[in-house]
Formats: C-alpha cells, sequence, structure tokens
C-alpha cells in the first residue's frame, strides 16, 4: 500500500535533486531554469499528497497559483536570460563573475 | 487595495497612448500614489478586520506599514525621475513595475494566509527582477538580474517547501487558524514542524539578505541602475518584515523557543559579515549593501525577543534606516550624470567644495546610519539594544554596540572624503527643485525623529500591541 510517506519521500529526493542540480551545475543557466522548475513541481506533489491525506482542497488550490506563478516567473527568467546573452555572448555560469568583492 | 489595482491598469492603458510625454506616466503615477495613500488614511480601521475568506487582514499594523510602503516608492520615484531622464531610460516600465512590486508589498502586508504571502511576495519578487534588468543594454544589470532570480527563486521554493510542510502538519494556510490549531494540539509541535520552520526561514532570510543567504544583495545593489537600487533597498525591507512579522508570529508564535535560535544566529552572522566587509568595499552601492546586511542583523535582532518592545523597535528601525537609505541612495542619483555612475566611494571627494548643501545632507544620512546621537539611527539602535537587554541577553547587547562601533568607520570615512580631501570630479552639479525639497524633506525627518522620537515609537508599540 502507498501511503503518504512514500509520497512526501518522493517528493524531497526531487527537491533535493532541483537544489542539487542548481548548486553542481558549473555550464549552462537553462539547466539552472529547469531545475527550478523541478524544485515547484516537487513543492506541488508535497502539497497534493498533504491535500489528499488530510481531506482538505486548499492545497489543491495552492498547486494552481503555484503553477501560474511557475509559469510568469519562467517567462521573466528566460527574458532577463535573452538581455544576458546579447550583452555576454554566452550563458555559462562560469562566466558570470564580472561583479565581486 | 483594489483602487490601486485599477490605478495600475489605468498606467498600463496610458502607456500605449504617449511616446514623448513621459512626464505623464510620471504625474499619473504620482497622481495614482497620492490617492492610494489618501484612500489609506480616510479608511484606517483601527481594529483587525478579516476579509476574503481569511486570506487578507486589515489592522493597525497593516496600515501604518502600507502607509510607509507608498510614501517610500513616492519618493524613489521622485529621486529617479531625473536620473532616468539624463539616461534615456525614462520609459514607463519604471513607474509600472514599481507600482506593481507596491501592489505586491501591500499584499504581503495584509495577508493572513500562506497563499496571500505567496502571491504577494511573487508579485513583488517578479516585478524587481524586471526593474534590475531594466537597462538593457548594460551587462553588470543583466547579470544581477540573473543572480537575483536565481537565488530569488531557490529562495521561494524553499519558503514553498517549507509552507507545504507546516500545512501538511496544522492542516490550514490560514495564520489565525494556524496559530489555534497549534495551542490546541501540543503534539503538532514536533520534528516534522520545525522541519517545515527550517525551510520557511531559509526562505526569508533570502528576502532579507541575512547572512548565510545574503550572496545576491551585494551584486544586486552593484549591478542595478541607481534608482533601481534606490527602490530594492527601501520599501521591499519594510514588507520583508511583514512576511516575518506575519508567519513567524501570528502564524507560528508558540514555537518562538524553536525559530528564535535559528533568528539568533542568522542575525549575528549579518551583524558581522556585514559590518566588516563593508569596510572593504570602494564601490558606494556595494558598500550600502553590505551595510545592509548588517542592519538586518540588528532587524532581526529585535524580532528575536520575541516581546512586542521587540517586534515594535523592529518596525522602527526598519523605517528610520530605510529613511536614511533613501536619501544616501537619492544623493548617490543626484551626483550621476547622463553616462556617468557616481558610484565609487572617491567621487564623494571634496563634496563640500562643489555643493555643501549635497555633503551636508550626506552627512545627516551616514550619521545617521552610523548611529550618532542626534540623528534618528541612533534612537532606532537603542531601542533595539534596550529590547534585546530587557530580554536578558547581554553578551548579544554588547556584540550590537561594538558591530555599530565597526560599523560607524566606514560611514565616517564617507563624511572624510567629502570634507577632507580635494575633489577629483569637478562637473557641476544640478538637481531640479521638487528633488531638493524632496530631499531636503527626508534630511529634515533624520533629523527631526531624531530630536523627538517619542511619537513615531509610541506609534510602533501601538500597532504592534
Amino acid at each position: 500500500m502507498i501511503g503518504l510517506q512514500h509520497y512526501l519521500v518522493v517528493s524531497a529526493m526531487l527537491f533535493v535533486l532541483s537544489i542539487a542540480g542548481i548548486m553542481l551545475n558549473r555550464r549552462n543557466l537553462i539547466l539552472m531554469l529547469m531545475c527550478i522548475e523541478l524544485m515547484l513541481l516537487a513543492v506541488n506533489f508535497n502539497f497534493v499528497a498533504f491535500s489528499r491525506h488530510l481531506g482538505d482542497d486548499t492545497g489543491q488550490v495552492f498547486v494552481f497559483f503555484i503553477l501560474t506563478v511557475a509559469a510568469a516567473e519562467a517567462a521573466i527568467g528566460l527574458a532577463i536570460l535573452v538581455t544576458l546573452f546579447r550583452n555576454r555572448r554566452t550563458i555559462d555560469v562560469r562566466e558570470m563573475n564580472e561583479m565581486k568583492g | 487595495m483594489t483602487l490601486l489595482g485599477l490605478l495600475c491598469v489605468v498606467l498600463v492603458a496610458d502607456l500605449f497612448v504617449d511616446d514623448e510625454h513621459r512626464n505623464v506616466t510620471y504625474w499619473l503615477s504620482m497622481a495614482s500614489l497620492a490617492i492610494t495613500m489618501w484612500v489609506l488614511f480616510s479608511t484606517a480601521p483601527m481594529e483587525r478586520t478579516v476579509l476574503f475568506s481569511g486570506a487578507y487582514v486589515s489592522d493597525a499594523l497593516s496600515q501604518a506599514m502600507k502607509i510607509a510602503v507608498v510614501g517610500f516608492v513616492a519618493v524613489a520615484f521622485v529621486y529617479a525621475r531625473d536620473y532616468l531622464r539624463a539616461n534615456d531610460l525614462h520609459k514607463g516600465e519604471y513607474y509600472v513595475l514599481g507600482m506593481f512590486g507596491l501592489l505586491g508589498m501591500m499584499i504581503m502586508i495584509s495577508a493572513n494566509s500562506m497563499l496571500s504571502m505567496y502571491l504577494g511576495l511573487e508579485t513583488l519578487a517578479l516585478s524587481q527582477y524586471a526593474l534590475v534588468a531594466f537597462d538593457r543594454n548594460n551587462a553588470n544589470s543583466s547579470e544581477a538580474a540573473m543572480k537575483y532570480f536565481v537565488l530569488g527563486a531557490i529562495a521561494s521554493g524553499a519558503l514553498l517547501y517549507g509552507i507545504s510542510w507546516v500545512y501538511g502538519v496544522t492542516g490550514t494556510l490560514e495564520f489565525s487558524t494556524m496559530a489555534a490549531n497549534i495551542a490546541a494540539n501540543p503534539d503538532m509541535n514536533g520534528l516534522s514542524l520545525w522541519f517545515g520552520l527550517a525551510f520557511l526561514i531559509v526562505g526569508i532570510a533570502f528576502k532579507f539578505g541575512a547572512v548565510p543567504f545574503h550572496m545576491w544583495l551585494p551584486d544586486v545593489y552593484e549591478g542595478a541602475r541607481s534608482p533601481v537600487t534606490l527602490y530594492i533597498a527601501s520599501a521591499p525591507k519594510i514588507a520583508a518584515l511583514a512576511l516575518l512579522l506575519r508567519i513567524l508570529v501570528d502564524g507560528l508564535g508558540d514555537l518562538h523557543a524553536v525559530w528564535a535560535d535559528m533568528i539568533m544566529v542568522l542575525a549575528v552572522l549579518s551583524l558581522l559579515v556585514g559590518n566588516v566587509v563593508a569596510i572593504a568595499q570602494t564601490n558606494i552601492k556595494r558598500m550600502l549593501g553590505y551595510s545592509t546586511i548588517a542592519h538586518v542583523g540588528f532587524i532581526l535582532l529585535a524580532v528575536f525577543c520575541g516581546t512586542v518592545k521587540g517586534n515594535a523597535a523592529a518596525l522602527f528601525y526598519t523605517l528610520t534606516y530605510i529613511v536614511a537609505t533613501a536619501g544616501a541612495f537619492g544623493i548617490v542619483i543626484l551626483l550621476s550624470r547622463r553616462g556617468y555612475e557616481a558610484e565609487r566611494l572617491s567621487d564623494f571627494k571634496g563634496l563640500n567644495a562643489r555643493s555643501p548643501w549635497l555633503a551636508l545632507m550626506m552627512m545627516f544620512m551616514m550619521l545617521s546610519l552610523a548611529g550618532i546621537p542626534p540623528l534618528v539611527g541612533f534612537f532606532g539602535k537603542l531601542n533595539v539594544i534596550d529590547a534585546v537587554l530587557s530580554s536578558g541577553y547581554t553578551g548579544l547587547a554588547v556584540l550590537m554596540v561594538l558591530a555599530s562601533v565597526v560599523g560607524a568607520y566606514y560611514y565616517l570615512r564617507v563624511i572624510w572624503y567629502m570634507y577632507f580631501d580635494a575633489a577629483e570630479d569637478q562637473a557641476v552639479l544640478q538637481a531640479s527643485a521638487d528633488t531638493r525639497v524632496v530631499l531636503g524633506l527626508n534630511a529634515m525627518a533624520v533629523l527631526g525623529l531624531g530630536l523627538v522620537p517619542g511619537w513615531l515609537w509610541a506609534l510602533c508599540t501601538r500597532v504592534l500591541g
């Protein structure tokens, strides 16, 4: 029988995977954006599991809002990526070091 | 609130109409802010009202914070206008994004559930990312925006993950129900809830810029154009304080013993790192960024006390610190001119010879940030230290005093440059009349609140009582 714990473990794994993806990935900013999306999906998974477990619908409503915000966030992230590429001609994470101190 | 949304729509519609007459947008934005302010003053409900099936709360605290937020955004717009016009950046976006950010801040301030808090936070954050990247031909701005975006998104993710756990344990998203549920079932106060709480605190610390999570802050302050830095450095700090107070005090107040330790570690690290690293900076925007981190340490320590006095001290500190920071960035903006950003500390050399008035204003701001007695920054620090002492943490109070002494060094260095060094740059400084008036009022506020701090302190205590 698959219970609440199983869902929570999967969601925690997805969350850790997305964090690891952001921390370990030193090359491509697009991969970073994908990891951010994965992180939000992990959270959604958690919300749906808890919502089902508690028999309370507000958690599922929250998921819809997160999906909408994630779309807006991806749009802004890609827009910033485009301006960055036009200015720098690269989206390599290792090149993002003009400002220090 | 609804009114502000309407005004934003009007503003967007207006953008399609005018091409060359950008001042129309400026004056329309100012008019919208003025009307919002008037509505806030005229509706001021002093008793707590919960609306929209528990998602929205209107109380004395939200009213006071909203008035402050609208005021600071208006000040930022006044300082920004001339700079934007001189740098061919006078497009409607600055004002529209600024107002959408304002909408987000007001939602955060009035949030009574995790859902409205999250939506307000994202409205604010998305506007801020776009504002930082606003000068799209500037490589540093784009880089800063990208860093801000990635770290901000991780912060939102952590915050959401924390929210999902807190929701799972307490079974509600609403702050007051959450507090009641935890009080009714002491066994909820266990490991799973603490796990969620830790993620919430990571998210909040990111938004504040407290130390292990401060990496974005100096880069964003430096990379963004000065008017954008001014915007980010001022009003959103009040919204961040609202985020902290609403979630940790209203929602999870029963867990004070658990979150207080985490907050204390963040605050102490912020005080140390912020003050020490600021000394090494040569860029004034970056220096003010690190000084912000140090000030965040004070705000967090005030909330750490968990008393009404501590929370009031946090609100007082935030308000007064923003008044001085807004003025300081206003002067950085005034010193800049077409194609030239006056952001190096050496740009302040000999300012007294070039414009004694500006030097005097800058001296007020710096002395207030350093916490020198007649100015308001001193009373902010005094209130926080007093609150910490009355909760019985003498060691922390001593640390705060020492950190302030270290902090005074880099503020006084700016004053030294202005008064005792020869100017490297002889360009004529000019500022329009309304900017001068607002800057004058800003300095008057720093001085006046310092001379009579009593009423603001009474107000802060009353709205949090």
